[in-house]
């Protein structure tokens, strides 16, 4: 094999016509094939040459990836003049074309109207080096912070759960992790224990793999504590800290099974009870699970889904059901849900298939009650496109007439017609869209009430609105910018209306906001996707506390509009002036935006979520790359720094400013400080 | 021979006169001497065809004898022809005094050419071989003849009855370089027309065989190899990469590029995979004029590549060359390669392999039997003051009690004068200032906090990480008393962070200095400008890549090298650039101040480290010998030697004395990147670009330990104080730490292992492994062991 590498390395010249092109660009119209590959093989050597220097640097820069720099300095080295000025940003900006039978690769310098530039908002400046510092090892154990790669990676726990045996070999790799997790986990008193195991482990080439451990150190439990409070206490604030603690923290793999327990448990317990607020804030936590990226979930799916899956269709979650708006909770559970399936449905486990069957199932009962049945719709609606085809509109006829003898009949009871009247809405949400696509345009009440019966004549006035908006939004696709229309409310600020500093959760975003669209588009790119169809709410939320936050957001809606309109050429500078950090949090990714024309009737909503600003030299999460974690989960209390087992002292501070770990030997703890004293 | 080394010596190494008394005299080191590896040998390159014909007819008698006295590399003077090695310097030297002998023939000044000639003694041939083919004649028959007498000088007395096959060998040599006319000499002299002194370099290569042969040549050999008992084969095999490099230089350069190329898409595959680099090297050299500028070339042209092989394996390749009559690869082995042949067993694979690897094959035995003075200068005594002893005493009942035998041992270490230092005055150093003293009391202090580190103690590990360095982060160094970290970035600046509370300031203006009264106490305080006060200074002046960075003991400087050719001396009392020294014109890629202060390191691009002095301009040592750039440059802990690593893979030691070279360390697979002396001085611990990280016992010369574990370059190794742990940085990602008094435990230090260099490594690494520590996407640049044992790595954030 790398003889065939190297074989092909010595081949490796360039092309002949690569000279003549060059010539040509000279001016030199008639050179000859000899002299072509004569100049061939000598450039192809001093390229090489060059290159082999350039390597150099770049080892001596201590990079992986040789810069155009590198090559400057190798040119240099050579006494020749650099190519000045020659950056790309990225890739290679070549360009290929053919014609003429001819192949040709060629460097793009595209005209650039200097107006453009001057009416260019300046990029923002990049932040300045700084220095932090926190703990790699303390006392040889790694602890678990943010700072420090997760201790047991999505991998390994994967092959933990998946391969006991082959994880239980003693690999090189693993045993750096294994040997700091074991510490990590059993408290400070199995230090001991841990410095005896490996001697005696690695006597043999048979090593049992140390069985998962399922005590808590003292520092997990009374994290674990912490969060499942903050989770399900009435601090709005604090909620949002524990979640974000929970989507964001690397060391929690171990409270994994304990989480889930507690998830599935607390629907159980409060579904009976009817609790909705408490239902809602269980469904958050297992949205932040599921953002954590460092956790392996498939272990546990089996225990959330069916707590999901209760809140979506369970028969009643909340003790007036004629006013309590239980109808968010279905539709974020049947989001989740969505999200489960796309995350988790492999061909083995089916969870797609068997989620769907048990709402089709509960949807066609007859005696299904309106909320169960709102329920199963939403949850086969947000499965897709695909879903709504084959399995909600065929049945369209059917429902409308069930919705029609509800709504139209005689007023049995106001809590069926409110869910008639919700399930109607749904139907309508959901199906317009996809009809909108599949139908070819001219839209005749009368064709759609012989096809979908009752609910035709509505169908089919939602489907021409979502025609106009898709044709609007293409169009405004085309002047590179988004709208995000109709904010609805969202789950937080009906459940938990805050009152002082916070904001007003919903901000009623005036018209159009126009978005750069690279930025959205870029940013969704990141965001986990989502299947839920194009209708999908785009709400905008500030979880920020501070009132410029909030500002920041307004005044974005009224500066972009300027810049939006100036530029027809895509702005590659962020949203202009001040910027809240915007996350979009969950996206409709159905239909991107530069194909959106393609589908018609399509509108696509974003949450737009911006974090309290940090206010730190070191800058936004979103966009300084930075290992430091989003600002609010380090200073907290409830972070899992300090989480390597009875090393660090309850209390102490994590990073920046390290705590103290447990006296190296016997002196003041100050003293094993990383700033010692001089 | 000895006049013209000393010429070239003084060429090569700058005279300092004016030096303080205190100083260590500048002083031209032979380093030059040891520069082109296998000058001391037997006889020079260049006159290729009579040194084939001599060796081969000394070699040929059958007696062992002769072959030993062409192996052992007489002191200069002893024997004849092989001490009688002109080309003791750089190729260019000799070149000038090609070019100079042809100007004096061209105007005819017959005295001034003979007498230079009787100087440079053997350069005739190379010229005669290389010079115009019209002019020959008379200067060819003469090189030829003298050649001849030489040869039978040489071989002592008519002890050598040439058998038939060594005969012809010595008669092809001698028609090859001299006549020319010969089938051979066609292509050489095409080559040579217009440029007699290139031609003269890359002589060596002019007398070939048929093209085609090559690769029959080569599989003959390849297969008698293989065919060889077990034994012998690893030891032959060793042979294949130099014969393989040498015989496709050959066939470029006479111009036979298909041959080559189909020479080298033949048998590349065969090489160790660690030659890998050169080979790419290779593969892209496909034509003659691409020759002349290739440093790769270069080295193994001017270098001799030494193997070591046992003398059964010696002669039973020898004899099967003899019997094949294979001249072509006999002359190769003569002329190109350095055999060291030592008795006794043929060494195993492993063996062989722990040693090999260099750009010019391992070191000659000889090259690391010199005495090293490897023990600790004797640390001068200083008084700790009584009142902060009563104040420890006052802290607590039992401290001084424990303090006390510690430092007794401390103590007692720095009194009984260590039998393997040097003398303490060997190398002149600067006397300790009141701050020193101060600082070294400190230390004292600090280290009686000192943790006890081993494998149930591991240290803690404190990681700066420096965010945002989208430049680059290139070099990163910190203050020993761990106040200070200075990082060199690609942008071309050097920034420097104060990590203790106290902040970095200048010293006042001049103006209002005058206005400080100078009696009062705090002067020192007085002196600094408040307003100056911040966490990071930033020194600009570079301007290229700062790739070496070095803090001086007492914290008043920075140095620092750079891309741009310059190490630059920062002081740190007014944050502004001092001195630039200029001396490599190429980049520099490593600078480090002396452990007393004062003298400092520097190596770069231009494969030679240089000794200066800060109040010196120019160097006071050149340290040239390497084949490759030096990488990184480290003092000894008694400052009496330095340690270079470089790019030839080849680790050297330096004598700071007299600039000789003392060891040089083979067994590197990939560029050294990071070198660092154990606190006992004893041991050096390398790492490079294979992710191998190896130990050398100095005293001895030996490779002592490798600790494989590391995917990617290490970039950084630090013992700890005490020299328990030694911990290395990769660019893996990873920190690792190796038990290292394990690994020094049961050396093989016995005769045997010293006096034949075959050593038998341990295969450990996993059990010294005590920890490995991923970080987030950072490259471990620099790691940094506090006085009380607490690790500091530093790193840039480097987001994939």
């Amino acid at each position: 094999m790398a003889e065939e590498k190297k074989l092909k390395l010595s081949n490796t010249v360039l092309p002949s016509e690569s000279m003549k092109v060059v010539a040509e660009s000279m001016g030199i119209a008639q050179i000859q094939e000899e002299t072509c590959q004569l100049l061939t093989d000598e450039v192809s050597y001093r390229i090489k040459e060059i290159a082999q220097d350039a390597l150099k640097f770049m080892h001596m820069g201590k990079r992986q990836k040789l810069t155009t720099s590198d090559i400057d300095y190798a040119l240099k080295l050579k006494n020749v003049e650099p190519l000045y000025g020659f950056h790309a940003q990225e890739f290679i900006p070549f360009r290929f074309a053919s014609g003429g039978g001819r192949e040709l690769y060629f460097y793009e310098e595209k005209e650039v109207d200097l107006s453009d530039i001057i009416n260019t908002p300046l990029p923002r400046v990049p932040l300045d080096v700084c220095l932090k510092a926190h703990w790699l090892s303390i006392e040889g154990c790694q602890p678990a912070i943010p700072e420090n790669p997760p201790p047991a990676p999505k991998e390994q726990q994967k092959a933990e759960a998946t391969e006991p045996l082959k994880s239980a070999k003693p690999g090189q790799e693993e045993d750096g992790p294994l040997k700091g997790k074991g510490q990590g986990a059993a408290a400070a008193d199995s230090k001991g224990k841990e410095k005896k195991a490996p001697p005696l482990l690695e006597g043999g080439p048979l090593r049992l793999k140390p069985r998962s451990i399922h005590e808590l150190s003292v520092e997990q439990q009374l994290y674990y504590k912490e969060i499942t409070e903050a989770c399900v206490g009435s601090c709005e604030a604090k909620r949002a800290e524990a979640l974000q603690s929970i989507a964001t923290d690397p060391g929690l793999y171990q409270m994994l099974p304990r989480f889930s327990t507690f998830i599935s448990e607390g629907v159980r317990v409060n579904v009976v009870q009817n609790n909705l607020a408490l239902l809602i804030y269980l469904m958050r936590m297992v949205k932040a699970l599921m953002d954590n990226p460092t956790l392996y979930l498939e272990k546990y799916v089996h225990e959330l889904i069916p707590a999901v899956m209760t809140c979506i269709v369970s028969r009643q979650l909340c003790l007036r059901p004629d006013v309590d708006n239980h109808w968010a909770l279905r539709d974020f559970a049947a989001r989740l849900v969505a999200q489960i399936c796309k995350h988790f449905s492999t061909t083995t486990n089916n969870i797609q298939s068997r989620i769907t069957k048990t709402f089709t199932k509960s949807w066609v009962d007859e005696k299904t009650p309106w909320t169960t049945r709102y329920g199963s719709i939403a949850g086969l609606a947000e499965l897709g496109h695909d879903v709504i085809k084959t399995l909600i509109l065929p049945r369209l006829q059917q429902e409308g007439e069930r919705i029609r003898s509800v709504l139209d009949g005689p007023v049995l009871s106001n809590i069926d017609r409110i869910g008639a009247d919700h399930v109607q809405s749904l139907l309508l949400k959901h199906c317009a869209p996809v009809l909108a696509k599949l139908r070819p345009p001219p839209d005749n009440q009368d064709a759609y009430r012989a096809e979908f019966g009752s609910l035709g004549p509505l169908l089919c006035s939602h489907v021409v609105k979502a025609r106009a908006q898709a044709a609007l939004q293409a169009q405004q696709v085309n002047r590179t910018t988004l709208t995000i229309t109709q904010p609805r409310p969202t789950l937080t600020l009906s459940q938990a209306p805050q009152p002082g500093p916070r904001t007003p959760g919903l901000l009623k975003v005036p018209g159009s906001i126009t978005l750069p669209v690279q930025t959205l588009v870029s940013a969704r790119a990141a965001a986990p996707p989502q299947p839920s169809p194009p209708p999908t709410k785009f709400i905008v939320m500030s979880s920020s506390s501070s009132a410029p936050s909030t500002q920041q957001v307004l005044s974005l809606s009224t500066s972009a509009p300027g810049s939006g309109c100036t530029t027809t050429s895509p702005v590659t500078t962020t949203v202009p002036s001040v910027q809240p950090i915007v996350k979009l949090v969950s996206t409709a990714t159905t239909a991107p935006a530069s194909t959106a024309p393609s589908g018609p009737g399509s509108v696509q909503k974003y949450i737009v979520v911006s974090l309290p600003s940090t206010g730190e030299g070191k800058g936004g999460p979103a966009s300084h790359p930075s290992p430091v974690p989003p600002p609010t989960s380090s200073p907290s209390p409830l972070s899992s720094s300090a989480l390597c087992g009875g090393k660090q002292e309850a209390g102490d501070s994590p990073p920046p400013a390290p705590g103290t770990p447990k006296a190296n030997g016997s002196q003041p703890p100050s003293s094993s400080s990383p700033q010692p004293a001089p | 021979m000895a006049a013209l080394a000393e010429e070239q010596t003084e060429v090569a190494v700058k005279l300092e006169p004016e030096g303080p008394p205190t100083l260590l005299p500048p002083q031209a080191g032979d380093s030059a001497g040891e520069g082109s590896g296998g000058t001391t040998n037997n006889g020079p390159n260049g006159g290729g065809g009579n040194v084939a014909a001599s060796s081969s007819a000394g070699g040929d008698g059958g007696t062992p004898k002769p072959t030993v006295a062409v192996s052992a590399s007489a002191p200069a003077g002893a024997a004849p022809v092989p001490a009688a090695a002109p080309e003791a310097g750089a190729p260019h030297d000799r070149q000038t005094l090609l070019a100079v002998l042809q100007f004096l023939r061209q105007s005819n000044l017959r005295e001034a050419e003979e007498a230079l000639r009787r100087e440079a003694r053997l350069l005739e041939e190379a010229v005669a071989g290389s010079g115009a083919p019209g002019e020959v004649d008379s200067a060819g028959a003469e090189a030829a003849s003298a050649l001849l007498s030489r040869v039978t000088a040489s071989a002592p007395g008519p002890a050598a009855p040439d058998p038939p096959g060594t005969g012809a060998s010595g008669a092809t040599a001698v028609s090859g370089s001299a006549s020319g006319p010969a089938a051979p000499g066609k292509v050489g002299s095409v080559a040579v027309e217009d440029q007699p002194d290139v031609s003269a370099v890359l002589s060596a290569y002019n007398q070939q065989g048929d093209p085609t042969m090559y690769e029959e040549y080569y599989s003959g050999l390849k297969h008698f190899i293989e065919c060889s008992l077990d034994c012998h084969r690893a030891e032959l095999s060793q042979l294949f990469y130099p014969l393989f490099v040498h015989m496709y230089l050959e066939l470029v350069y006479n111009q036979h590029e298909n041959e080559a190329k189909s020479f080298f898409e033949k048998f590349h595959g065969d090489q160790e995979c660690y030659y890998q680099d050169d080979l790419r090297v290779l593969s892209s050299l496909t034509k003659k004029e691409h020759m002349k500028g290739n440093e790769t070339m270069l080295d193994f042209r001017t270098s001799k590549f030494v193997l070591r092989i046992s003398r059964d394996s010696y002669q039973l390749l020898k004899r099967h060359l003899q019997e094949k009559q294979n001249n072509q690869i006999w002359n190769i082995v003569q002329e190109h390669l350095y055999i060291d042949i030592f008795d006794g067993m043929p060494r195993s694979k492993q063996q062989i392999d722990a040693m090999v690897g260099s750009l010019a094959g391992e070191a000659k035995r000889e090259a690391n039997k010199s005495k090293v003075f490897f023990g600790l200068l004797k640390e001068p005594e200083i008084e700790v003051p009584l009142d902060d002893e009563d104040e420890e005493g006052e802290n607590e009942e039992g401290k001084p009690k424990k303090k006390k035998p510690k430092k007794d041992s401390i103590g007692s270490k720095s009194k009984k004068q260590d039998p393997n230092a040097p003398p303490q005055n060997r190398i002149p150093l600067p006397e300790l200032k009141d701050s020193d003293k101060l600082d070294k009391i400190m230390n004292m202090k600090e280290t009686t906090k000192r943790v006890r580190l081993g494998p149930d103690c591991l240290p803690s590990i404190c990681f700066y990480t420096f965010l945002n360095a989208y430049q680059g982060l290139t070099a990163v160094d910190v203050t020993d008393d761990s106040s200070l970290i200075a990082g060199g970035f690609a942008d071309s600046t050097v920034r420097v962070w104060s990590v203790t509370p106290k902040k970095l300031r200048s010293v006042k203006q001049a103006s209002d200095l005058s206005l400080i009264d100078k009696e009062s106490d705090d002067v020192l305080e007085r002196i600094m400008d408040e307003k100056t006060a911040s966490e990071l200074k930033i020194l600009y002046g570079h301007s290229g890549p700062v790739y070496g960075a070095s803090f001086s003991p007492d914290r008043n400087y920075l140095l620092s090298s750079s891309e741009d050719g310059t190490v630059r001396l920062w002081s740190l009392q007014t944050f502004t650039c001092l001195v630039g020294y200029k001396g490599h014109n190429y980049p520099v890629w490593d600078t480090q101040f002396s452990p007393y202060g004062y003298y400092f390191v520097s190596g770069g691009h231009d494969r030679v480290a240089r000794l200066w002095a800060t109040d010196h301009y120019q160097p006071l040592r050149i340290f040239a010998g390497h084949l490759a750039d030096v990488n990184c440059t480290r003092f000894h802990p008694n400052s009496n030697y330095v340690a270079t690593g470089s790019a030839d893979r080849t680790v050297r030691l330096w004598d700071v004395l007299n600039g000789n070279c003392v060891r040089i360390f083979t067994g590197h697979k990939g560029p050294i990147h990071s070198l660092t002396f154990s606190p006992n001085g004893r041991f050096l611990a390398t790492g490079a670009t294979d992710g191998r990280v190896l130990l050398w016992d100095i005293g001895h010369g030996l490779m002592v330990g490798e600790l494989k574990g590391h995917t990617d370059t290490v970039c950084s190794l630090r013992f700890s104080r005490d020299g328990e742990i030694l911990a290395s940085g990769s660019m893996d990602n990873t920190v690792r730490l190796w038990d290292a008094i394990k690994a020094f435990e049961d050396l093989e230090t016995d005769d045997f292992t010293t006096a034949t260099g075959h050593i038998n490594l341990p295969e450990n690494s996993q059990e010294l492994l005590l920890g490995t520590y991923m970080t987030k996407s950072t490259p471990v640049v620099h790691l940094h062991f506090t006085r009380r044992n607490l690790v500091l790595a530093a790193g840039a954030y480097s987001p994939q």
